[in-house]
């Protein structure tokens, strides 16, 4: 177990490598520059800038500085917000983004299972039906839809939470988003979690535990339940990677200073190193949060062998 | 077929269609501005059907321009991401050993990257508001999962009989690839093809929603839901109008793609 999780701690090395590289020079290719502005700056004034920043060096002198960087937990100077790192300001905006993303992926597990399973304990009911037709229009809408039409019922129509005009450390200003956050998750995890009670309840060892004699009841919640929840555990470490890069989305529309707008504008104002870090620290979360979703699996089920 | 697939299928061409001919039958051009209906409700004062937004732009004519946009990226970027997909994954199954745990690595790879941020990042590489750059973008990341079924499907094919037969008869690697195994696994490709379509749509207007994708004058189903967004206290119809062209196209592509792909399945078992 430990060396299985020593290697792929290894492994994550090559992959974020490719991804600072991908990221590095594809950003470079495209057209315009950081300091490309309306009125042109004066030739001196734009040679000094871009010697000061390193733009002046070879391609890839800029990328041996910039890898040796990150190697040191420095991901450079922002271009466009003057006298700041990209650590530093990543970090402004991070907590608040892992926040709203934390607590969509609990609230979408807290009440996804259950609904999956209340489903799968009355197949082809109509609470069945309703639960997963709801489930096929969660999956299916993407939050910037969801987000205003919530915002427009529950903050305008029937304001019964705050949107609009963020104030730190006032909760009703983030139950919207969460709840627009997980809503696709929630979808996504009764879905599973209904189909995979389904298929265990078809199995050997359920049959045999009817036929000795327990009541239907304890053998779902004793037998079915536990073993149903594996896909709903491998599902965990997408699901947070999803609600990592979803609260992009989010953060945009409810106007949350998170840390997504840096990565948003980054991109409009060609702010290479503030794109690279924001590509970097969510690209870490989610390898890292598919890692940590792969141990417990093998945790939760003895029967998984490490190669 | 089921009836829900039915029911999906003609939503879809209904909608398609409706895209398509707006222009006639539309008694405004997307970009004109109505100086005398600025932000009116839908209804049928002055033929504006859907409302128009702050500039006195009709809803409709716009509305249907985006979807116009929207189905032809969607389209545009799935058929490259077939093509992608398509070829990637035959050869790594055809040729197997070497070559395909290298190919299939790399789709690992590319894989555990959230694409979101590789969208951004090729959005950028273009000029903004190029609708030809947007696709082949969003077309280009939209390629792994295609290679992993082909490639799987590839694999059990490559066992065949014909297949030995066409080695057999000195048939070179390309040719069995392109004559016997592309068509061999199209049932599949055209099933997951039409999911992808929805998803390329999301990411559109994903892009555009965000300001990253198509620019104005033109409108995308994404931008539109953003202007709407921010008018939503006053005129929510603005929102409303492109949140539910955009949500019924999504559902309709979904619930084809899951039925082609349910009636795909009963046929193979």
């Amino acid at each position: 177990m430990l060396v299985y999780a020593l290697r792929r701690i290894a492994g994550l090395i090559p992959t974020l490598f490719v991804l600072i590289s991908l990221s590095f020079f594809i950003i470079r290719l495209a057209p315009g520059g950081p300091f490309d502005q309306e009125q042109a700056l004066p030739p001196q004034v734009r040679a000094n800038l871009d010697a000061a920043y390193g733009l002046d060096q070879p391609l890839f002198v800029q990328y041996g500085r910039y890898l040796a960087g990150v190697a040191h937990g420095d991901l450079g100077p922002s271009f466009r917000y003057k006298d700041f790192r990209v650590t530093e300001l990543i970090a402004s905006g991070l907590p608040l983004s892992l926040t709203i993303g934390l607590a969509a992926a609990l609230l979408a597990f807290l009440v996804g299972v259950p609904l999956g399973a209340a489903a799968a304990w009355r197949a082809n009911s109509f609470t069945d039906h309703a639960l997963m037709s709801f489930s096929m229009i969660g999956v299916v809408l993407p939050g910037f839809v969801v987000g205003p039409l919530l915002a427009l019922l529950f903050g305008i129509y029937w304001p019964v939470f705050r949107v609009g005009g963020y104030e730190p450390g006032v909760v009703s200003f983030l139950v919207l988003p969460v709840i627009t956050l997980a809503l696709p998750v929630t979808a996504y995890v009764s879905r599973l979690m209904r189909n995979s009670v389904q298929e265990i309840l078809r199995t050997n060892y359920i049959r045999s535990a009817r036929a000795k004699g327990l009541p239907a009841r304890t053998v779902f919640l004793r037998h079915a339940l536990r073993p149903a929840l594996m896909p709903v555990v491998s599902y965990l470490g997408p699901a947070v990677a999803f609600v990592i890069t979803g609260s992009l989305v989010v953060e945009s529309v409810f106007g949350l200073p998170g840390s997504g707008r840096f990565l948003i504008q980054g991109a409009i104002d060609r702010d290479y190193p503030l794109v690279m870090g924001m590509i970097l620290v969510y690209g870490v979360l989610t390898l890292v949060c598919n890692l940590i979703a792969d141990l417990l699996y093998g945790w939760l089920d003895p029967r998984v062998r490490y190669p | 077929m089921s009836n829900r697939t039915r029911a999906a299928l003609i939503v879809l061409s209904l909608l398609a269609t409706l895209a398509l001919i707006a222009p006639w039958i539309s008694p405004y051009s997307p970009d004109f501005l109505d100086w005398q209906h600025q932000a009116s409700p839908p209804g049928f004062e002055a033929s504006h059907w859907l409302g128009t937004d702050r500039l006195g732009r009709d809803l409709f004519a716009r509305g249907m321009q985006a979807m116009r946009v929207s189905l032809l990226i969607g389209v545009l970027a799935s058929l490259v991401s077939v093509c992608i997909g398509v070829l990637w994954g035959a050869t790594a199954g055809y040729l197997g050993g070497r070559v395909d745990s290298l190919m299939m690595r790399f789709v690992d790879i590319v894989y555990a990257l959230p694409y979101v941020f590789i969208v951004i990042i090729l959005s950028t590489l273009f000029a903004r508001g190029s609708i030809a750059a947007l696709f082949i973008a969003i077309g280009a990341v939209g390629w792994l999962t295609m290679a992993r079924i082909v490639r799987g499907q590839t694999l059990s094919l490559r066992r065949r009989e014909f297949i030995d037969a066409a080695i057999a008869s000195g048939v070179r690697a390309p040719q069995i690839l392109w004559r016997h195994i592309v068509p061999n696994v199209a049932g599949a490709v055209i099933a997951y093809a039409t999911l992808t379509i929805p998803q390329m749509i999301l990411f559109e207007s994903f892009l555009s929603f965000l300001g990253l994708g198509v620019q104005e004058p033109f409108a995308s189903l994404g931008s539109l839901i953003n202007e709407g967004a921010q008018e939503m206290e006053s005129s929510a119809w603005m929102l409303l109008v492109p949140a539910t062209l955009l949500t019924v196209l999504l559902v309709a592509f979904n619930l084809l793609g899951d039925g082609l792909r349910a009636s795909l399945e009963s046929r193979d078992e």
